[in-house]
């Protein structure tokens, strides 16, 4: 019997801790977008951010966008050679992209290289003082620091999808019209016939902004959340890669079940 | 503010009590910091003593209680209200806290930068005062990674006198440093503190400098308020802790030795510990 | 301020960089050029079966595409399935007896509607429903077919 109780003790604080940090990851999310218009009179904050949240980040996007188009290229031309539909190469490797990649590989990037040094920028500013400091200053950090970077979060994300996609469409071209001899009409022109920019693209791009919001979310909640001492904060990062990851996984199925299919 | 200024206390603290779990921080706390004094407040590490400097600022919300800051209780002001009233207060937090993507010359900027408009040059010529004011002028360009610990203090300090304010706090200013910082430091809050007409609240538990800077002093043990008095009336105090605490006695009311079994038990008995296998 | 030239010049680039990324993926990847929803006009079609067919299929004449099926559901009251499609409106002089077939592209393409013009006076205009329609070919019932007719010659 006392087993039994404990077990349900455990139980009911495991859940106790999951809905606190929900209720404060919602109250930090919504105290942050509160504050947000106020960014309006200082839009120099929101670019000095996307510098490092999107610029920065823009190298490894363009690289590994290149290397994801041409493997779907090599792949997506071994199997349809097989129906001799070869010429569909490009539907194969556009949708591919455009639909789940583009936003996807893009988000999952993003958590590595943005949202662990979002989380442990705002881990350390915390664990020096940073934060408490501009309290004491009467600078509302939510203003100077989460907000900015929420934002800056929001909008690369779709752009670095966007750029992942459209470099990934000219690594398909290259391995499948340069190298494997695709008709270069068939393979734009299929390709335009099956993608739509409506059904196709901007639900990609609905994909990526959701994307961004979570990541940033989860990327900044952490740092903010974070046990200020280096242990805590390297923490802290680990779990942003390994949540922001699985939230985008998670959230990328159920948006695909949504936007194409039937479920 | 007006109907205050006679006043001498500005900050004035009743029936403190704040816990941190079931470890008293403040409990049953009153204290008057006066206008224009160095004040210190002293214990031994771990009593929360900057907790009760974040009290003083309304980062913390006590559990009982009230602190009047300028005749304001700082727990029931509006959010507005508060940072009004922030800005007339300086902290001096114990890493310095300095913003670590400006150099020094933007981090004593910045608070000026947020709360004002001003022309550049003035800001400049503002920015380039309180600078001379702690001795480095001529480390403008450095960032925070590029100075030792003493000098992001007197950093700090310029960044936290920067608005002019009424009253700066100060969180351990003498942990860490080495002697010649320690110097500048004691004498520094000393001097912005008569030149500039401030309020100045230091906690520490360094007791000869403290004690060489303070004009009254508050020893905090516990959440309780241990000894008060001006350095010399403390000095000569009959209380056995308070001599241990500001003598340094190893042993004492507080006790050399983390409280645990009988020391000859403990060895005998191998069995109930977890590290005798 | 040199470094924050420096910085929002890149920000910029970025930012430029997203737009054409996007303004790609719009006018050559997806077909926002081809059809951009010109208000072509809506006719339908009953058929008994329609095989693979989906929305977005595309309409042809003469194997050139002319508009695209908008929209496939099942009549309870004629139990057939109704397809609109829309034609561009250059397209607009197809006789109203054109008729309609599901052909597919090669063996396992996909499936299209093929429409053929008729001789009829007036032409097809919104709202117009074709009347001579032809079901999609289901694979499975031709070799059910053949081989059922193959059995019947080996009884003889």
């Amino acid at each position: 019997m006392e087993k039994i109780l404990d077990r349900l003790q455990g139980l009911g604080v495991l859940a106790l801790n999951v809905f606190g940090r929900l209720g404060r990851g919602s109250l930090f999310l919504f105290h942050t977008l509160v504050i947000m218009p106020q960014l309006w009179r200082r839009p120099g904050l929101v670019v000095r951010q996307i510098y490092s949240v999107g610029v920065l980040t823009l190298l490894i996007i363009l690289v590994s966008g290149l290397f994801v188009g041409m493997v779907l290229g090599l792949q997506g031309y071994t199997t349809l050679v097989d129906f001799g539909a070869q010429e569909s190469l490009g539907v194969v490797v556009s949708l591919s992209l455009v639909r789940e990649l583009g936003p996807v590989v893009t988000a999952l990037l993003f958590a590595g290289r943005a949202g662990s040094a979002l989380t442990a920028e705002i881990g350390l500013m915390k664990a020096t003082e940073q934060l408490s400091g501009m309290e004491m200053m009467a600078v509302d950090p939510y203003r100077q620091v989460f907000a900015p970077r929420f934002l800056a979060g929001f909008i690369a994300m779709p752009i670095l999808a966007a750029i992942f996609s459209a470099v990934g469409v000219i690594g398909g071209y290259v391995v499948g019209v340069d190298m494997l001899g695709v008709d270069f009409g068939a393979f734009w022109s299929q390709m335009q016939a099956k993608v739509d920019f409506h059904e196709d693209v901007m639900n990609g791009v609905v994909k990526s902004l959701v994307f961004g919001l979570v990541c940033v979310w989860i990327a900044l909640y952490e740092g903010y959340d974070a046990t200020p001492t280096a242990d805590g904060v390297s923490r802290a990062t680990t779990r942003t890669v390994v949540h922001s990851s699985l939230a985008v996984l998670g959230l990328d199925f159920v948006l695909t079940a949504l936007m194409f299919g039937d479920l | 503010m007006p109907s205050n200024k006679g006043d001498e206390v500005l900050v004035k603290i009743r029936g403190l009590r704040f816990f941190r779990g079931s470890l008293p921080i403040a409990d049953g706390v009153d204290m008057d910091i006066r206008r224009g004094k160095v004040t210190a407040i002293m214990g031994p590490s771990g009593t929360g003593k900057t907790t009760l400097l974040k009290l003083i600022g309304g980062q913390l919300y006590p559990d009982a209680g009230e602190v009047l800051v300028d005749g304001k209780n700082i727990h029931t002001l509006s959010r507005k209200e508060l940072y009004a009233l922030r800005r007339r207060m300086g902290m001096l937090f114990q890493s310095g806290a300095l913003l670590t993507d400006l150099d020094v010359f933007e981090n004593v900027a910045f608070p000026i930068r947020e709360h004002m408009t001003l022309p550049e040059s003035m800001l400049r010529t503002l920015v380039l005062m309180k600078l001379e004011s702690v001795g480095l002028r001529g480390a403008r360009d450095l960032m925070p990674s590029e100075l030792s610990g003493g000098m992001a203090r007197r950093v700090a300090l310029a960044r936290a006198i920067a608005l002019d304010p009424m009253m700066v706090m100060y969180d351990e200013p003498f942990t860490g440093q080495d002697p010649i910082s320690m110097g500048v430091l004691v004498q520094l809050i000393r001097r912005l503190n008569d030149a500039l007409g401030l309020t100045s609240i230091v906690v520490s538990h360094d007791v000869k400098e403290t004690l060489s800077i303070a004009d009254y002093v508050y020893v905090l043990s516990r959440g309780k308020v241990m000894g008060q008095g001006s350095p010399e009336e403390l000095r000569k105090t009959d209380s056995e802790w308070l001599k241990q605490f500001l003598q340094g006695l190893p042993d004492g009311p507080v006790p050399f030795h983390y409280p645990g079994p009988d020391y000859f038990d403990d060895l005998i008995n191998q069995d109930v510990d977890s590290h005798a296998s | 301020m040199k470094q924050t030239r420096y910085m929002e010049i890149s920000v910029g680039l970025f930012v430029a960089a997203g737009m054409i990324a996007l303004f790609f993926l719009a006018m050559k990847v997806s077909n926002l050029t081809s059809i951009s929803s010109d208000a072509g006009y809506t006719v339908t079609a009953y058929f008994e079966n329609i095989g693979g067919l989906k929305v977005r299929s595309p309409v042809t004449v003469s194997g050139v595409l002319v508009g695209r099926v908008s929209a496939i559901d099942y009549d309870p009251a004629r139990f057939e399935a109704r397809v609109s499609m829309e034609i561009e409106s250059r397209y607009d002089n197809l006789p109203d007896d054109t008729a309609a077939s599901i052909f597919t592209a090669g063996l396992l393409g996909e499936q299209y509607i093929g429409l053929e013009p008729g001789a009829s006076e007036t032409n097809l205009k919104e709202g117009s429903e074709l009347k001579l329609t032809q079901s999609a070919l289901v694979l499975e019932q031709i070799i059910g077919q053949f081989l059922f007719s193959k059995a019947q010659e080996g009884a003889k």
